[in-house]
C-alpha cells in the first residue's frame, strides 16, 4: 500500500490520521494520503524564511537547471513517492483511477508540466520581461541600460491550495523554485499525485528539500495556508473567487467562462473557424477553465451550433484506459446527475435549444456502477440574457449565443480567456480595454492554447516581487528654479 | 473516509470485580434517582407530567440502568424556552439557582436550571487531575467563553476548590459562530486575536497562574503568540491544561504534546457539556498512540456508543455508534440523550471501571452542516 507522508520543510512525516484515496472504479485504496492539521501548518510557516533561505544559497540559474532535470525526472523516471517507486506509467494509472481523467490525458498533461519545467529559463525571462535573474536574487541591480532597479520578494513562500480536477494546473506553480521562493503546498483531495511527484522530481534534481512542503488534510488546511503564507494561489469555485476578491495576498482561481468571440466582419466565414470551436470546447475533456464554454456571434448562431453538434453530439464514453478515451468521468456520486439536472432545469426557459440532442444516441447523463459521464452538450441561446448562455461545467458544454458586436462586450461577464476572431481594430481596441478578458487571444488561437511565456490570471513574478527604490548613492540634485 | 488510528482498548482494563461494583453502585443510584424525579413529594413538573403519558411506571418498572431504555429519547428542543421552573425538581425548591445556556447563536438557547451540579461534577473532575501539573492553591486562567454559560462558573468552583483564583477573559462565542457563519474569517481571527490579548496580558501581569482552561484552537493560538514572542506555554509559567469544548483528534493531541506544550506541561482534554457536565480523560499512555478515551463520571452521568439505527443496542467494544449520554443528578434527569457526535466503544480501564469513547467526532450525517471548533 503506497502512503504518502506530510511532507514538512523536506521532511516526512507520518500523521495519526489518514485518507484513503481509491479507484473510483474498483473501490480498491491506491494510497493513504496522511493529512496534516492547520496548526501543524501554522507551526510550520513560523520556520518559511528558512525555505526561501535555502533556495537563495543556489545560483537563481543553477535552479533553472535543476528544474530542467526534475522535468526529465518527472516524466521519464521512476520516483519515490512516500514508501513506494512509481513509474510514469503507473502515475498515470493511479491519477487516472482516482481521477476519472483518461490515461492519455493525464500523460498529456505530465507532458505539459515536464514542458513548463524543460522550457523554465524562456518562461522566467518573458514574464521578468528580461531581468538579469541576479537582481532578483540580489535584491537590486543595474540594469543595462543603466538604471538601478530591486524587486523585494513579497513573501517567503508561496502557498497553493490544489484542485483535483486538472493536473495541467500544477504548471502556474512551478516558475516559483528558480525565483527563490518556496513552496506550500495542499495537493487536492483526488489528485495527491502531481505535487508528490514533483516534489520527488525536484529533490533528485538537487532542489532543497526543506524548500518544499506538502501538508494534505481538511480544510482548514487551505484556510491556515490562505491565512499564514504572504502570497497564496487558491483554485476553487465560483464561491471561493468571492470569498478572497479583492485579498490581495490571494490569487484565486475559479471558473474561467473561457469564450470564443465573432466580429460582423468575420462571422460569416465561421466554418473556417469549426475545428478551433471544437478544440476549444473538447480538449482535456472539458474540464479546465481555459476550455470555451460560450461562443458570441452575431449571426449564423444557430447554424454554428448545428455544426458543433452534429462534431460532438456523437461523442460516447470509452473505457479510461482506451488510448482513443476523449471523455472523464465524474466520479463524486451525484454529481452529474445534479449538473444535469441543473441543465435540464434552464433548458425548460424558453430562448435555448439543445442541439447535441439529436446526434446522441441516448441520454446527456451515462450512469455506471462506480461512476458517471456527461455527454458534449451544445446549446443555441437566442438572446445573451438566458442563464445558459454564461455558464460553465466540468465536462464540454458550449453555449452558442446570438449577440451583436456591440453588445458583446457588456454581456458576456469576467473572461479568463477570450478567442476574438475578428479584424475590426475599433473592436480590438475595445477588447484590449476591457479589463473582465484576463488572457485575449486576438486571431484564430483555442481558448486552450496557452502560450507559458505570457502571464496567466496575473503574472506570478508581480505576485511574488514588487517593484521599489533602492539607492546606494544620492540622486542628482534637481535644480530649483 | 478519514481512518483514525484503531480504536482497540489498551491492555490496561478494569478487572472484573471492579466492574461489577461499579454496575451494583449505578443500578442503585438509577433507582434513587427515578425516585427523586418521579415521586410527587421530590419531581419535577416536567418529568411529573411526562410519566402521565407513558405506559410504564417508572418508580416500579425502572430498577436498573438498563430500564432507563424504556424511556422515549430525550429531545433536547424540551429546553428551549420558559417556564424554565417546570425542571426544578420540588426537593430542590428554594435553593439558590443557575440557569446555564447552550447555543443559542439564532433563536432560543437551550436552558438548563442548575443548583450544585456544577461545582459537584467538578470537585469530582478535580481528583482526576495531577497535582504534579495542577498544584492545589495556585491560580487558573479560564481561557473559554464567558457569558451564560457553565463553564465560565464551572472552572472558577474548580479553582477555588483546589485553593485558587481563576482569572477570566471576555469571549462571546456566539459571536464567533455568526462571523464564520458569515464567511467572515478576517473578523473570526480579530476576535480571537482580542481574547489572546487578554490571555497574554494576565499571564504577563506577575500572577501566579500555572493552570489553565482552554480548548484546542485556544491553546494553539495562545501557544504560538508566546512563540512569536520568544517564549511558550511553559515559560509563562503554565503547567497543567484541562482542554474541552471542541473535538480533539489524535493527531492534535500529539501535535499539541510534541510541538506546543513541550514534556513539562500536562494536558488533559475532556468531553462534554452542559447537559452532561464532564468525561474526563484516560490518563496519557504512550501505548494508547495518542488515542484519547472518555469516561461519563459514572454515576452522576453514562455515555453509552449505540447503533446508527438502532440506539438501544451498544455496539461492540471498538466498534463505532452514535453517542448516547444520560444524565442522573437531583437536578436532571435525562435518560438517554442522543449527542451530535460518534465514536467508538471503549472497554473499562482501571481508573473507570465502565464504558468510555473514543475518536469523538460529528456524527458523520450531521458532520457537513455543522459549525465546530467556534472558540
Amino acid at each position: 500500500m503506497l502512503e504518502l507522508p506530510v511532507i514538512r520543510w523536506g521532511q516526512p512525516y507520518e500523521s495519526l490520521e489518514k485518507q484513503d484515496v481509491k479507484s473510483f472504479q474498483t473501490g480498491e485504496v491506491l494510497a493513504q494520503v496522511h493529512q496534516a492539521t492547520g496548526g501543524m501548518v501554522k507551526m510550520d510557516l513560523r520556520k518559511a524564511q528558512k525555505a526561501r533561505d535555502a533556495l537563495r544559497a543556489i545560483d537563481p540559474y543553477e535552479l533553472i537547471r535543476l528544474c530542467g532535470k526534475a522535468g526529465e525526472f518527472y516524466v521519464n523516471d521512476s520516483l519515490t513517492m512516500g514508501n513506494g517507486e512509481v513509474s510514469p506509467d503507473q502515475f498515470c494509472v493511479l491519477q487516472s483511477a482516482s481521477t476519472g481523467l483518461p490515461v492519455n490525458m493525464c500523460r498529456a498533461n505530465m507532458t505539459k508540466n515536464a514542458f513548463v519545467l524543460r522550457n523554465m529559463e524562456k518562461i522566467i525571462d518573458a514574464l521578468t520581461r528580461g531581468l538579469p535573474l541576479d537582481i532578483l536574487a540580489r535584491g537590486y541591480g543595474e540594469e543595462s541600460r543603466g538604471v538601478t532597479v530591486s524587486y523585494q520578494a513579497t513573501t517567503s513562500v508561496l502557498g497553493a491550495v490544489l484542485p483535483s480536477n486538472s493536473p495541467g494546473v500544477h504548471a502556474l506553480w512551478l516558475p516559483v523554485i528558480p525565483m527563490q521562493i518556496g513552496l506550500v503546498l495542499k495537493p487536492g483531495g483526488t489528485e495527491p499525485w502531481t505535487p508528490y511527484r514533483m516534489f520527488s522530481a525536484f529533490v533528485k534534481a538537487g532542489v532543497p528539500a526543506e524548500a518544499i512542503s506538502l501538508y494534505p488534510g481538511p480544510h482548514e488546511v487551505g484556510g491556515a495556508i490562505t491565512e499564514q503564507c504572504g502570497r497564496s494561489l487558491i483554485f476553487g469555485s465560483a464561491q471561493t473567487v468571492q470569498k478572497y476578491a479583492g485579498n490581495p495576498r490571494v490569487s484565486v482561481h475559479g471558473p474561467g467562462f473561457s469564450k470564443i468571440l465573432f466580429g460582423e466582419d468575420v462571422v460569416d466565414r465561421w466554418e473556417e473557424y469549426l475545428d478551433l470551436m471544437v478544440d476549444s470546447v473538447f480538449a482535456n475533456s472539458g474540464r479546465g477553465c481555459i476550455n470555451c464554454s460560450s461562443i458570441y456571434a452575431p449571426r449564423h448562431g444557430k447554424d454554428i451550433a448545428e455544426a458543433l453538434a452534429k462534431r460532438l453530439g456523437p461523442i460516447a464514453p470509452k473505457p479510461l484506459d482506451d488510448p482513443t478515451a476523449e471523455l472523464s468521468a465524474f466520479t463524486t456520486p451525484g454529481m452529474a446527475e445534479s449538473v444535469n439536472n441543473m441543465i435540464e432545469a434552464d433548458l425548460k426557459k424558453p430562448g435555448v435549444t439543445e442541439v447535441t440532442a439529436k446526434y446522441r444516441d441516448g441520454d446527456r447523463l451515462v450512469q455506471k456502477d462506480t461512476h458517471d459521464f456527461l455527454r458534449p452538450t451544445v446549446l443555441h441561446c437566442t438572446s445573451p440574457d438566458h442563464p445558459l448562455a454564461n455558464a460553465e461545467y466540468m465536462f464540454p458544454f458550449v453555449s452558442v449565443v446570438d449577440c451583436p458586436q456591440n453588445q458583446m462586450l457588456a454581456k458576456i461577464g469576467p473572461t479568463l480567456v477570450a478567442t476574438a476572431i475578428t479584424n475590426d481594430e475599433a473592436f480590438k481596441s475595445q477588447l484590449l480595454d476591457a479589463t473582465h478578458i484576463d488572457r485575449l487571444n486576438l486571431g484564430p488561437v483555442r481558448t486552450v492554447s496557452l502560450n507559458w511565456l505570457q502571464p496567466h490570471e496575473g503574472n506570478i513574478v508581480e505576485f511574488l516581487y514588487r517593484a521599489r527604490a533602492v539607492q546606494t548613492s544620492a540622486p542628482p540634485a534637481v535644480a530649483v528654479a | 473516509m478519514s481512518t483514525a488510528t484503531p480504536a482497540a482498548s489498551s491492555g490496561r482494563t478494569a478487572s472484573a470485580e471492579q466492574i461489577k461494583t461499579a454496575k451494583e453502585r449505578l443500578d442503585a443510584h438509577v433507582r434513587e434517582m427515578v425516585r427523586w424525579h418521579f415521586s410527587d413529594e421530590t419531581g419535577s413538573p416536567f418529568w411529573l407530567e411526562k410519566k402521565t403519558t407513558y405506559d410504564f411506571d417508572p418508580m416500579k418498572d425502572v430498577q436498573r440502568f438498563e430500564d432507563l431504555k424504556k424511556f422515549p429519547l430525550f429531545e433536547d428542543d424540551w429546553l428551549r424556552g420558559g417556564p424554565v421552573r417546570r425542571w426544578l425538581p420540588k426537593g430542590l425548591e428554594g435553593q439558590p439557582l443557575y440557569v446555564f445556556e447552550t447555543g443559542g447563536t439564532t433563536g432560543i438557547p437551550k436552558s438548563r436550571l442548575v443548583s450544585e451540579d456544577h461545582w459537584i461534577d467538578y470537585e469530582v473532575f478535580s481528583d482526576t487531575l495531577p497535582e504534579k501539573y495542577f498544584p492545589k492553591n495556585t491560580d487558573w486562567l479560564m481561557l473559554g467563553p464567558s457569558g451564560p454559560r457553565r463553564l465560565r462558573l464551572a472552572v472558577e468552583h474548580l479553582a477555588q476548590f483546589r485553593g485558587g483564583i481563576a482569572f477570566a477573559v471576555d469571549l462571546d462565542p456566539r459571536w464567533v459562530v455568526k462571523c464564520l457563519k458569515a464567511g467572515k474569517m478576517d473578523e473570526a481571527n480579530a476576535y480571537k486575536d482580542h481574547v489572546i490579548d487578554q490571555a497574554i496580558t494576565l499571564l504577563g501581569a506577575g500572577h501566579n497562574i500555572k493552570c489553565m482552561f482552554t480548548t484546542p484552537k485556544l491553546l494553539e493560538a495562545l501557544a504560538m503568540r508566546l512563540i512569536d514572542q520568544g517564549s511558550s506555554i511553559e515559560e509563562a509559567g503554565i503547567t497543567g491544561i484541562f482542554g474541552g469544548g471542541t473535538e480533539f483528534t489524535p493527531q492534535w493531541y500529539r501535535f499539541c504534546r510534541e510541538e506546543l506544550l513541550g514534556p513539562n506541561v500536562y494536558m488533559t482534554p475532556t468531553y462534554g457539556n452542559t447537559l452532561m457536565g464532564l468525561a474526563a480523560s484516560r490518563p496519557f499512555d504512550p501505548a494508547d498512540n495518542f488515542k484519547i478515551s472518555y469516561y461519563a463520571p459514572e454515576p452522576r452521568a453514562v455515555i453509552e456508543v449505540v447503533g446508527f439505527e438502532d440506539h438501544n443496542k451498544l455496539v461492540d467494544h471498538g466498534g463505532t455508534g452514535r453517542v448516547k449520554l444520560y444524565t442522573l443528578t437531583k437536578e436532571l434527569f435525562i435518560p438517554g440523550f442522543l449527542e451530535r457526535d460518534e465514536g467508538e466503544r471503549e472497554l473499562p480501564c482501571p481508573e473507570y471501571p465502565w464504558d468510555g469513547v473514543s475518536g469523538t467526532r460529528p456524527y458523520h450525517v450531521f458532520a457537513k452542516t455543522t459549525t465546530v471548533g467556534v472558540y
